[in-house]
């Protein structure tokens, strides 16, 4: 039986993880290739690299982490951050990336999709997506949640997928940062709209959000956090015992 | 020395790293020289059958790895490296694979259950029907789990299924016949359990180093 995921992200700047809370007051808190090798050792079943560098000094730092950690850790690492072109996908598979997600990048260009989908099948293209409630509706932001782009959020992911993507995170905006819990209503009309994995991510506060996130919401597949793994405010491997415990199918 | 056949498709860097990992040494090539001389030979893959086996025939790296296989040198495919072993495909029309395992590979829609996602992406649990014959699980318990992404399976027969798994329908997780063996899922991204199941390919190869 397919196990649910709980995939640890990290925000790599300047080859350090930072983590903001509602994307703002970055903290740099560890080594991005130790904190992969030990999230892996941990029973993380994946990895997520988001690189927020912006200098191209910075990118050739990512890609050497990248390679550095896809030599010593053999879990599937999905790289986002500022990717907008086939080019980008090239860089980053070429170091040892298993899945490449975009987000503004998609929002400028959202051929990018299709494109990728083609060269590289829709298992490598993850959509990201920053949502958040807006005029009654569930609204995508971007630059790292700055931009209203006025699209609304469900229909940006159907059309996703049917270019290609193969995985949706959604990441919102209103629960992210806040810890306290996911945002259960988006997920259900995530899942309810398209039929690839569903990632959740923003608002994991303690480790019985995610017993609550598979209670609300069973069709999510993966449950994606960052500070409160990085603070060590849940250890993965008791999460991991905990879910089992509630009756969600993890592995251990 | 395995060498990972370089046919432009596919992580070479992480398939590499792991080989890397259990020490074992390796090298990604798309020379035919190379390959034969080999103590075993892997074949990664991602992405659609009949560009690949396209690209595979354009290289002629078909008939080296055919050659290769009928010389009794082990060979391991991945996920579409592996597919591509069966004879034929059902990808998006009808392609021809290498034929080196009896079977075809079918689209998992219409086999497995509505309200199963495709692909089939995460973590899932080995099947052993043959009881663990297979000496590519040698280490490996049944009931262990490797990391799957894929949206068709092969079908073959019962003598060559080496282990399955359970996505709402029984699906073929990995194969073999001789000494060539396929796994639909990635040893290479399937961390201490993947490590185990390479470590017993290299033995079989008998790599010393």
């Amino acid at each position: 039986m397919l196990t649910k995921r709980i995939i640890p992200c990290l925000d790599v700047k300047n080859g350090r993880v930072v983590k903001g809370v509602n994307f703002e007051g970055l903290r740099d808190v560890n080594d991005p290739v130790a904190l992969a090798e030990y999230y892996s050792s941990c029973g993380a079943d994946e990895l997520v690299f988001y690189d927020i560098t912006a200098s191209a000094e910075g990118r050739g730092i990512f890609t050497d982490i990248l390679r550095e950690t896809a030599r010593r850790v053999f879990i599937p690492l999905t790289v986002g951050g500022g990717i907008r072109t086939t080019d980008g996908f090239d860089r980053v598979l070429k170091c040892g990336a298993d899945k490449v997600s975009v987000n503004s990048g998609a929002i400028e260009d959202p051929s990018v999709i299709s494109k990728a989908a083609k060269l590289y099948g829709s298992q490598c293209v993850v959509l990201s997506a920053d949502i958040k409630r807006k005029d009654g509706e569930f609204r995508v932001f971007a630059k790292g949640g700055r931009v209203d782009t006025g699209i609304n959020a469900i229909e940006w992911i159907k059309k996703g997928v049917a270019d290609g993507a193969g995985e949706i995170v959604v990441n919102s905006m209103d629960t992210d940062g806040v810890k306290q819990g996911f945002d259960t209503e988006l997920l259900c009309e995530v899942c309810a709209a398209v039929d690839v994995p569903v990632i959740a991510s923003g608002g994991a506060g303690c480790a019985k959000d995610f017993v609550d996130l598979w209670k609300n919401v069973p069709d999510v597949d993966a449950g994606l956090a960052a500070s409160v793994f990085h603070f060590g405010e849940v250890r993965i491997s008791e999460l991991k015992e905990l879910l089992r415990d509630s009756g969600v199918h993890v592995r251990i | 020395m395995i060498a990972i056949v370089d046919y432009g498709v596919g992580n070479l860097f992480s398939l590499g790293s792991s080989l890397e990992h259990i020490g074992c040494s390796s090298r990604v090539t798309a020379d035919p020289s190379d390959i034969l001389a080999a103590d075993g030979v892997i074949r990664p893959g991602v992405g659609a059958f009949g560009d690949a086996a396209d690209k595979l025939r354009s290289t002629g790296l078909d008939v080296t790895v055919k050659e290769a296989a009928a010389s009794g040198l082990p060979l391991l495919g991945i996920c579409l490296g592996m597919q591509l072993l069966f004879e034929k495909s059902y990808e998006f029309g009808e392609h021809d694979g290498l034929g080196l395992i009896p079977g075809k590979v079918v689209p998992m829609r219409g086999v497995i259950p509505d309200g199963y996602k495709i692909p089939h992406i995460g973590w899932n649990s080995l099947i052993y029907p043959d009881g663990g014959r297979c000496p590519l699980f040698e280490n490996t318990p049944e009931g262990t789990y490797v990391y799957f992404v894929h949206s068709f399976y092969a079908v073959c027969p019962p003598e060559n299924l080496a282990a399955s798994t359970d996505y709402g329908a029984v699906l073929t997780a990995a194969a073999y016949n001789g000494n060539i063996f396929g796994t639909q899922f990635h040893p290479e991204k399937s961390g201490e359990a993947g490590m185990e199941i390479l470590r017993s390919f290299k033995k079989i190869c008998g790599v010393r180093k």
